[in-house]
Order: structure tokens, then sequence, then C-alpha cells
């Protein structure tokens, strides 16, 4: 038995795989015991009684981080619950995800944050819970957000919606300064957005669907980078859809201004011709952008321009898609999809669905290290669950680091079914795609909670 | 044996070929509309069902006669009073109005989309009444069937020997509330798909955010436009649809973009004025015009209900006429040359 584990603690050995973290990338096993890594390197000789995991042609990279997912419990817990939403994850290869608090009630104070903590005890991954920014996401008043820094909160947002009143928001930023937390916008000016319901377009006008122009997007990211500069506010921008944002960022983070910003995998790999069918599992907010959109994101990607990639996984009933495109919810599923088609989108420049072939599928293509770095400790250091921040989350995967642990074959392929997911809801875009790229095993705090692509709990 | 289910959803589905097949069938339920019994029993046995979740009075009406004068039953549906209040969903009610035996559907909804989300939830065949700013086809579809009427009569031939060539090079003004119109939409792709010059003419605010890829030219001035435009279509002013916000006041937008006599007099010699209803009298069009031999309103109306059966032909007829030639022969409406062994007309003469 390798030293420092302690006697009766599980053994757990990932064999034959390529590890890649932030330090690079090498062939090595991984042995852990109870919570933490205790050896890496290669070709390691395995104690009696440690249970295998085969990793041959396989990545050993970090968890996943997830720093946008709708968990929807407590209040919609017919959409998803921490156990499913967190179960979801685990099969997605994430190991921590930050769940938005536009739940009913809404998370805008201590004790509801312990109350889903209490809900999450038992989860397959580590569940950080975010706060609100206004008292009931009402958008009037703050939300006592050092109360909820003091138990642990570290990101603060009203997603869903965003802050529209620019005075609060400055005072939001100006009190979270304080407290050394992030606040993450949604960036929409709700009067430019309102009525729309997909982005506007050639193909909004020609389906006669009302819009959400980009200008919706960008005019608040604008207003927020002033306000980051007035204030010295640390800002996270969600789910960043438009090419004038990642303009507006770029010029922002050349100026120094402490700011971070996510994409979703959907924006990648998707655009708004994919709503041509009227097909509300297409509807999304921030909505489905134009391939010029798409190609932008795609380059800010691989630029380094984005600071992680944020799945807005967003689970919804039936009864709330089911409906006319103008009735129908904003949202779509993300967790257990988000990993290959990002690598489809960034790594293998599969072109957006929904644009011609020749529709040049993108800039340079990625190397899955760097795509894991958007995915894995990137957004794990944008949460403060970095090991370095006292967290333990991202990696590395070396000798006394924490147990987060996720297995990739990248060459496997797999078809989407939306009744084999684990999520309680079903509305995935990607419904019947063959995908590349498929989570053998998921390792959290030690557990092996998904082995050969199986939930084992 | 029937092909896969067919549907009337967007024109944009239609091409030239179809639109063109859609009017000749057209021409026959025309003579059929003028007997003095105007029914065949061509679609006896079928279920037509108008579900109508915005209110359509005209038009539900314009598809039910039409259906009837095709011997089909009829089922209606007016969903904004019904179940709907109930709170059942469209696809319930669509799926328990398929599960009664219902051959098509004529949908109508205030929402972009519906009758394409009603296409994939029932087995049958579905015609777009109206979506909301999407697209109306068969509004499109009789207008074309006025137009290619005038163009006969003013070349002095019969309708039936007046191809869709004589649409080419037509010069087509669309006037008013684009943005809103599914008039508009449907509208400009038949036209364009026949070869008419169509030019938008409205207030950057009622125009759709993006043109991108529409055949059409854009103005600003009616003045300009009118003086070498052969039909000046005036849509109506959508205020449900938000248009009030969208232009200063009603005064301001009938003085700029409003059809008055004095611009009726300085269209071409032969021009027409056409509208799809309900006029709004003084904001788009003064009574005046509206009034004019050259306002096609009326026509357009009464030939609504052939160009219905045509459709529901086309979609629930026997020996369902494909795109490559139409046969007249088949429907039974009594054309001349027809045989007319497949139908026998109701009534007897």
């Amino acid at each position: 038995m390798p030293e420092g584990s302690n006697a009766g603690e599980p053994l757990l050995a990932i064999l034959g795989g390529t590890v890649v973290d932030a330090l690079g990338e090498r062939r090595a096993d991984v042995l852990v015991a109870g919570t933490a890594i205790v050896e890496v390197g290669e070709g390691l000789e395995v104690p009696t009684g440690a249970r295998r995991l085969d990793a041959e042609g396989c990545v050993v990279a970090p968890g996943l981080v997830d720093l946008h997912a709708h968990l929807r419990e407590p209040g919609f817990e017919e959409s998803e619950t921490l156990e499913t939403g967190a179960r979801a994850a685990a099969l997605g290869g994430y190991t921590a995800v930050v769940a938005m608090p536009n739940t009913d009630p809404p998370v805008d104070g201590a004790a509801v944050v312990h109350h889903v903590r209490t809900l999450a005890a038992k989860a397959t991954c580590r569940v950080e819970v975010a706060g609100c920014i206004t008292a009931g996401r009402g958008g009037e008043r703050l939300a006592p957000m050092a109360e909820m820094a003091e138990v642990g909160v570290r990101i603060f947002t009203d997603d869903g919606a965003g802050v529209q009143d620019g005075d609060l928001m400055r005072r939001a930023l100006e009190y979270a300064r304080g407290l050394g937390v992030t606040l993450a916008q949604h960036c929409e000016d709700a009067s430019l957005a309102a009525g729309g319901h997909m982005h506007e377009g050639s193909w909004s006008s020609r389906l006669g669907v009302p819009g959400i122009p980009a200008a919706a997007e960008e005019a608040m990211v604008a207003r927020d980078i002033a306000l980051a500069r007035l204030t010295g506010g640390r800002l996270h921008l969600l789910h960043v859809s438009s090419a004038g944002s990642l303009g507006l960022v770029a010029a922002a983070k050349a100026e120094g201004i402490a700011l971070s910003a996510e994409v979703a995998p959907h924006h990648l790999a998707l655009s708004d011709a994919a709503l041509a069918g009227f097909d509300p599992v297409f509807k999304v907010n921030p909505p489905l952008r134009s391939p010029r959109h798409v190609l932008a994101l795609r380059e800010a990607c691989a630029s380094g321009l984005v600071d992680a990639i944020a799945t807005d996984h967003a689970p919804h009933p039936p009864e709330a898609k089911d409906l006319p495109l103008e009735h129908a919810a904003f949202g779509m599923l993300g967790l257990q999809t988000a990993l290959p088609v990002a690598i489809g989108a960034l790594c293998r420049g599969l072109p957006a669905f929904g644009t011609a072939p020749d529709d040049h599928a993108g800039p340079s293509h990625m190397s899955l290290a760097n795509l894991l770095g958007l995915l894995s400790w990137g957004p794990a250091r944008i949460a403060g669950i970095a090991l370095d921040q006292g967290g333990d989350q991202g990696g590395p995967l070396v000798a006394g680091g924490p147990a987060n642990i996720c297995v990739i074959d990248p060459g496997a392929t797999w078809t989407v079914d939306p009744a084999q997911l684990a999520s309680r809801s079903s509305n995935t875009p990607y419904a019947g795609w063959e995908l590349q790229g498929a989570l053998r095993h998921t390792v959290f705090r030690g557990e092996p909670v998904v082995v050969d692509g199986q939930a084992q709990r | 044996m029937r092909a896969a289910t067919r549907h009337l959803l967007s024109i944009a589905d239609l091409g030239a070929a179809g639109i063109e097949e859609l009017l000749r069938l057209s021409d026959s339920f025309v003579e059929v509309s003028l007997r003095a019994i105007p029914k065949v029993p061509a679609l006896r046995g079928k279920t037509v069902a108008t579900l109508f979740a915005e209110d359509s009075t005209r038009t539900r009406l314009s598809f039910e006669t039409a259906a009837r004068r095709l011997s089909a039953d009829v089922m209606t549906f007016h969903a904004a009073s019904a179940s709907t209040r109930k709170g059942e969903s469209l696809r319930d009610t669509a799926e328990t109005l398929a599960a009664m035996g219902v051959d098509a559907f004529v949908v109508r909804h205030s929402c972009a989309g519906v009758p394409v989300q009603v296409a994939r939830w029932v087995d049958a065949c579905v015609v777009n009444a109206g979506d909301g700013a999407h697209e109306h086809p068969t509004q499109a579809l009789l207008d074309c069937v006025t137009l290619r009427q005038v163009l006969a009569e003013r070349d002095g031939r019969a309708v039936e020997d007046c191809g869709v060539e004589a649409f080419e090079g037509l010069r087509v003004a669309i006037v008013g509330d684009v943005r809103h119109s599914r008039v508009a939409r449907s509208e400009v792709l038949a036209l364009s798909a026949l070869g008419a010059v169509v030019t938008l003419v409205a207030p950057g605010s009622l125009l759709p955010p993006s043109l991108d890829g529409w055949p059409v030219e854009v103005s600003h001035d009616l003045d300009e436009v009118l003086g070498s435009t052969d039909v000046c279509y005036l849509l109506r002013l959508q205020v449900e649809r938000g248009t009030a916000a969208r232009v200063p006041t009603a005064h301001e937008y009938s003085t700029f973009y409003g059809l008055n006599a004095r611009r009726a007099r300085s269209m071409p010699e032969g021009a027409v004025v056409m509208h799809p209803g309900p006029v709004v009298r003084g904001l788009e069009i003064s009574s005046e015009v509206a009034d004019m031999p050259r306002a096609l309103i009326r026509r357009q109306v009464s030939n609504g209900v052939a160009l219905r059966m045509a459709v529901l032909f086309w979609l629930l007829g026997p020996d369902r006429i494909g795109l490559e030639g139409p046969d007249m022969d088949r429907i039974g409406a009594g054309h001349p040359g027809s045989t007319g062994d497949a139908l026998v007309e109701v009534g007897g003469a």
C-alpha cells in the first residue's frame, strides 16, 4: 500500500491513460486512496484490492467545472432536482457545478444557501451555490450578499435576467468588491429584448418571429464594463453570445479591468437557422445567433479571450416546451453533452448546425488540453474553488491533490437519446446526434461515481 | 397510394411550378362557384377541421365554404373560446381532434410557426391559414388568382390561356406594416417566384429588421413609387402587434403612406389596388380609393373560396395530383373537355 494512505481507505487505480491538466500532458496511471490522489506515474504497481478503472486510449483530466447550471431545486422539481442534475453532471465529466439561484424561493439569503447545500449533501458532484444580486431577483434592492459570502458563497447573479437598473448594479459591484466575491451578469437590456423569442436577424425576419437583437446583450456588456471600471468590482459575463460583446471584452481586458467571460456550448455548435422548423427545443436565451457570431465565439475560445465554457443547463418539462414557439420556455439541457459538443465545435471544427458545410467551420482547431482548460481549471478559478483558492477543483492531478477526475475517450462516438439522459427533463437540442467524445469514468472525491459511462448511484 | 403527407405551410414549399398548379386548379373551381348549385363531391367522406386560435371569421368561413363545396365534412374548433381556456394545450387539442378522424387541419394562430408544429404533431394534412407574422399562403395564392384574371382581361385572353409568365416583370408595391405582416411574407415569396418585381414601401420601423435574401427593392417614398407601379398592395396596420408605437401618429402614417385618391390617380393606366382586408378606411386607404373600380378588394374575397377549394383538393383529392402536371379531368368539375368519370355533380343539373 502506498505511503500516506490510511489503512481501510478504498483504493482506486486509473490505468493506461494520458493525464492532461494545467501542467501538461503525460502518460501516467493515477492511484487514489480515500479522497486524495496518492501517486501519478507511468507503470505504477497496483496494490492488491484496488479497484481498476481502465483508461487505455483515454485522457485522464481534472473533473470539469460548470459555472452555470439550473438545477431547479427547490421549487421546480418537475424539471430537475439536485440529485438528477448532479448525476447528469457526473455523466458529463463534471465534479463541480455552480447552481444558479433562480429557484423558488430564490437563493437570496444564508438560510436558502444552507437549504440547497443540505439537499445537495449526497450529490455526485460538488454543488457550489450562487446567490442573488438583488432580493428575490426583483432587481430593486441588494440581496444580503455579506450574509451569504460569510457562509461561503463566492458568486452572485440574478441570472435569467440582468440587473436593469444601472445605479443598482453600480452599488452591487461596490458592495461586492469589499466581500471579494464575483458578480455574474446575464447581459440583456430588457427593453431591447422585450417580446423576442430568437436571434433578430435574417432568419427571424423571414420566419416572422419577434427577435432579440445582439444589441440587447452588447448594451449591457458595455454598461457593466463601464461600471466595473468605475467601481473596481469583479465582473463575470454569463453566456456571451455576440461578436460585438467579444470586442468589448477584448478592449476591457486589454485595459486591465477585472473581468471574465463564459460561452455556452450550444452557441458554438448551433445557429439561428436551427429555428427554421419553429421547434422550441432550440429556444434559448441568449438566443442561438447567426453564423457570424458563432464563428466569432469559436475564435474567442481559441484565442484565449474567453475564460470558460459553461453549460447554462436549463431543464424544462414538456408542458413548458411543447407549445407555440412564442409561448415556450427558454433553455436547453447541457451537462451531459457539453464536452463532446465543444470537442466537435472547437477541436474538430465541425460546421455549426444550420450553416452551409463550406460556411467555414471556424478558425484553428483547439487542442483538447486547451479545451479542458476552458472546461475545468479556467472555470474552477472563476468560481473560487481552485486548489490555491482553498478549493478542490480543476487539478492538477498530482500526488496529494484532491481526487476529482474525469476520464474521457476522445475517439468514442455515441448517439444522444433524450430518454436516456439522467436529467429529469429531455429538452436536449442534440436528440439523435452522433457525438464524438465520450465520458468514460468520473471520480468525485475519490468515489467512482461514473464507471464505463454508467452512473454508479 | 398516398405519398408523404402533403401540407401547405409556406409559399416557399411550392415554388413557381406548385403555384402554377394551384392557380390552374382554381380556374376549375371558379367555374364551379358560378354554378347554380356550386358543389362537387370531390372530397366526400373527408373531414376538414378548422383550428382557429385567433379570431378570423372571414378566413374561417372561406375555408369552411370551400370544404363544403367539395362535399367534405367540416369540424370547427374555436381554440380561443373552448378547451384552451380550461388549460388544455394546443398540442392536446390537435391530437384530440385528430383522434376523431381529421384528414386536414386548417390552422390559424397568433404565433408564427404553429401550423408547422401541428404538422409534426398529427398525422394529417395541414394548411396554414395565417400564423403570427410568418405566412398566409392562401391569401397570397388567391391574390395571384385575382391578378391572373386581371392580366388575362388586360390582354383579352381567357384566363385558362394565361400562363404565369404573365407575371414576369409585373411591378408590385407592397405598402405598410411589412414587419408584422404574414401576408407580406407570403406575397413576396409568391410574386417573386412568378417573376414579379416587388418593392416594399414603408417607414424603417415597419420593415423587418433584416431583409437579407429578400428579392425586393425598398422605398420610403410612396409618391415616387406609385408612378411606376402596376399593383399597389396595401397592408393593414397591425395595431394589436404593437404597430402603434412604431409610427408617431395614425395621421402621420396616413399622410405619408396612405393611398388617397390623388395618389391613386397618379398610378399608371390599368394599375390596380389590392388589400387583404379587413380594410381600415381612412388610414391605409381612403374610402374613395377603396370604392374605385381599380380596387380589387371584393374580387380578392370571392376568389378566396375557389382557391381554397383548389388547395383542399390538392391536399386531399383522389389520385392526388403531382407537381409534374395537373389533370383537370380528375376533379370532375365539369371543366370543358372533362370526362367527369370519377365524380358526379351533386344535385344533378
